[in-house]
């Protein structure tokens, strides 16, 4: 029955050419299709480090999930492609470092956590903007340096803020005790909040990252330490980098697991665990994500000189995690392949959209280049390029 | 003998009298209140600890210890271990955490036990802390205020000497500030903790013990001197003399010995790096018609450097009749040696040579080499 429903759909679908009935006629088939409400996955089993056991190695995605984190991943995806467009068009200038490969940790993170949790990352930024709330629009209006950009066009890539999210930071390593600080402050307001620390592989061997596990250890801050392990540190993988490549490892003595973080459920279950751990006061604990990024370093780098094309090729095809997830919420009787195309056709519409908003508004006025120099001040004059060009500034 | 010993007697007695005798009618002026440098910033920073309970204070030493200088003295007694907060040796590492702290909003004092610790710290200063405002298009504001000693101190050396007021000065978005005596002291770091911007603070280790008189408002618990504002400590005709810190005593004294030779400096303690009050300065150099500035600092890319520069670009130009000098730390790493170390800062008596005391008219040449 369900097999001829389904043919019954695809013929309508495929032979009527008016867009609107088609796709309600099939839209409407498609409903009465039974999916299955929810299904249960095996994971894999995160390495441990002084800890008793690990996360969960079977957790359960509805398909009410399934279809956000498709969503959101696929968004992230065309987002950062697109980005990748505007910069080749010399529409998006400077840094540019994209996240494309690496959607399963910034969505499944968040799928661990609470919107009143806070969150800081390093540059490879964009994902997590979006993630903690902001619109595409704003992002890519950033990246276009345009008054509608999330920071007015004053930040660009790497200085994208919003609640609970302390951006985007350019200094390798430097949001690392910044995070320690926002732990600081969940505990000492008593909220039960926690901060999630980001940081990449090559910054895992910063000398300020020893510094505050110390402290974050000593003080039992709630903070999560999370390296993204995307494999390279620029162009310098990590066994040309670090004695020790297993990051999570690296706290000593703060208890650290090492994640899958291809698979969308690997890194949420891991979160949940990590995050219960923090919020019971027992203090922080380091996350391995195990990722990998398509692109290169950065826009001005094609990626290729350092690793082969072929390495690329491998995970693409053998562990993308959109692909991943699809795959599972497909075999599994979650949605079908025409409705998450469907939600691809609407991501694409959002992209393209949020793409022309930011290549069309305008830059920020020049009137404004001395504002938000100082917070809750008086307008004040700031001087500009020679001693008779003064700037207005206010908060 | 006899009568030399009640001569003495009698000649004493007489001096009892007369003492009992002059004080019936002598009425002596209440003491005024001296309050040292040191405990100035104490109450300063336990008003605002009362006040906020947002405020908290971290660095290394500042809790059991009671402050490496003993500032912080006790503080950690009366408001505990969650507000006065002990740090490992690490810089860099409580410097962020403070920073982050203020992002999530806590107003964090950080104190750098020497501002010579705080180059390890100074990205997350500048770039964490002073920019952040700025890049977030005005989302995320950073109150914070780094505070500890600055500049020379006594047989400390190189390492442990260096002011630091033209870098952080250098720097939009931070703010930075300069007390010289206890009134500054206190005004100073209450409103730079009230402040909801990245503050640096500045003090001086050998001003920590100097007492001050304390005027009656700088009692009360919300006095607050305003950032961005210079006092002029001393009223003058002759010669401008503008400085920041410990030198300001220098030239209060060097005002002093001026005076009897008849010449009437005015003496600007900046009080703040950064805003820099130029306006007192142009307004007072258009009286004075010469300039001199005086700090601990090396000379080269000074603070001195930038008033003598703002000075040039401003209405007060024209009324200079000499060009601006400027007495400097010297341009050496400091040495050890008492003789050599004290002829690396600026002392009093070293400002004669170059205060150029000449009458008005003569023509700029001749000015630069007079004594």
């Amino acid at each position: 029955m369900r097999k001829m429903l389904a043919v019954v759909s695809r013929v309508l679908t495929a032979v009527s050419q008016k867009p609107g009935a088609a796709t309600e006629t099939g839209r409407v088939l498609l409903a009465t299709r039974n999916f299955a409400n929810d299904a249960s996955f095996d994971i894999k089993k995160c390495d441990i480090h002084r800890l008793e056991e690990g996360p969960p190695t079977t957790t359960i995605l509805t398909r009410e999930e399934g279809l956000k984190y498709y969503k959101i991943m696929q968004t992230v995806r065309r987002m950062e492609l697109k980005a990748d467009q505007l910069y080749k068009q010399k529409i998006i200038r400077g840094f540019c470092h994209l996240y494309d490969g690496q959607e399963a940790c910034c969505v499944g993170l968040e799928a661990g956590i609470n919107p009143s949790d806070h969150v800081i990352t390093a540059y490879r930024a964009h994902g997590f903007t979006y993630t903690r709330g902001l619109t595409v629009r704003e992002i890519l209006a950033e990246l276009t340096g345009r008054r509608g950009g999330c920071a007015k066009g004053k930040g660009g890539s790497m200085h994208m803020y919003a609640k609970n999210f302390y951006g985007g930071n350019g200094i390798v390593g430097a949001q690392v005790p910044l995070g320690a600080g926002i732990a600081l402050a969940c505990k000492y307001n008593g909220k039960d909040e926690i901060c999630l620390t980001l940081y990449g592989d090559g910054a895992a061997n910063q000398g300020q990252i020893f510094e505050t596990y110390n402290m974050a250890a000593l003080w039992k801050l709630p903070c999560i330490f999370i390296c993204e392990n995307n494999r390279y540190g620029m162009g310098t993988s990590v066994e040309r980098a670090a004695a020790s490549t297993d990051y999570y490892k690296r706290g000593d003595y703060i208890p650290g697991i090492r994640v899958d973080g291809m698979d969308v459920l690997c890194v949420r279950e891991a979160t949940k665990f990590a995050a219960a751990y923090c919020r019971s006061g027992k203090g922080p604990m380091v996350m391995e994500l195990q990722t990998y990024r398509y692109h290169g370093h950065s826009m001005s780098d094609p990626g290729v000189s350092y690793r082969t094309r072929e390495e690329i090729q491998e995970v693409r095809s053998k562990s993308d995690p959109i692909m991943l997830l699809k795959d599972r919420m497909v075999n599994n009787n979650l949605a079908s392949i025409e409705e998450l195309k469907e939600i691809d056709v609407e991501v694409r519409k959002e992209i393209e959209d949020a793409a022309q908003f930011a290549t069309a508004d305008p830059e920020p006025p020049l009137e404004e280049l001395g504002y938000h120099i100082y917070s809750r001040e008086p307008p004040f004059e700031v001087r500009g390029a020679n001693q008779w060009i003064k700037y207005k500034s206010i908060s | 003998m006899a009568a030399g010993i009640v001569r003495g007697g009698l000649a004493g007695c007489g001096q009892q009298v007369a003492r009992l005798l002059r004080r019936r009618f002598h009425r002596s002026a209440p003491a005024a209140l001296q309050v040292t440098v040191r405990d100035a910033l104490n109450q300063g920073m336990d008003e605002e600890l009362e006040r906020d309970e947002r405020v908290f204070l971290l660095g290394e030493e500042v809790a059991q210890y009671d402050g490496a200088y003993k500032v912080s003295r006790g503080l950690w007694k009366k408001y505990g271990d969650k507000r006065i907060i002990d740090t490992p040796i690490s810089e860099m590492g409580f410097a962020g955490i403070a920073v982050g702290a203020a992002m999530a909003g806590l107003r964090p004092i950080c104190e750098f036990m020497t501002f010579n610790f705080s180059m390890q710290a100074i990205d997350q200063v500048i770039n964490s802390a002073a920019k952040t405002y700025y890049m977030s298009g005005g989302l995320q504001p950073v109150p914070i205020v780094f505070r500890g000693p600055n500049g020379a101190s006594a047989g400390v050396a190189a390492q442990h000497s260096q002011c630091f007021a033209a870098w952080y000065g250098h720097c939009p978005g931070l703010k930075v500030v300069s007390p010289w005596s206890s009134e500054d002291a206190k005004g100073l770091i209450k409103s730079a903790i009230r402040d909801d911007n990245p503050v640096v603070v500045l003090e001086n280790e050998l001003m920590y013990g100097v007492p001050f008189e304390f005027p009656d408002e700088a009692q009360s618990k919300d006095f607050l001197i305003p950032i961005g504002k210079a006092k002029i400590e001393r009223q003058g005709t002759h010669v401008t003399l503008v400085s920041h810190s410990r030198p300001v005593g220098h030239c209060m004294e060097a005002a002093a010995i001026l005076s009897k030779e008849g010449v009437e400096c005015e003496v600007i303690n900046m009080r703040t790096i950064r805003p820099m009050d130029t306006q007192t300065i142009e307004a007072s150099v258009m009286k004075t018609n010469h300039l001199i500035t005086v700090e601990g600092g090396w000379p080269q890319f000074g603070v001195g450097a930038e008033i003598c520069s703002s000075i040039m670009e401003g209405p007060a130009f024209n009324f200079l009749d000499a060009p601006a000098a400027r007495v400097t730390g010297a341009d050496v790493p400091m040495p050890y040696a008492k003789l050599l170390e004290e002829n690396c800062v600026p002392q009093g008596a070293e400002e004669r040579p170059s205060s150029p005391r000449r009458p008005r008219g003569e023509p700029r040449r001749e000015a630069a080499g007079a004594p």
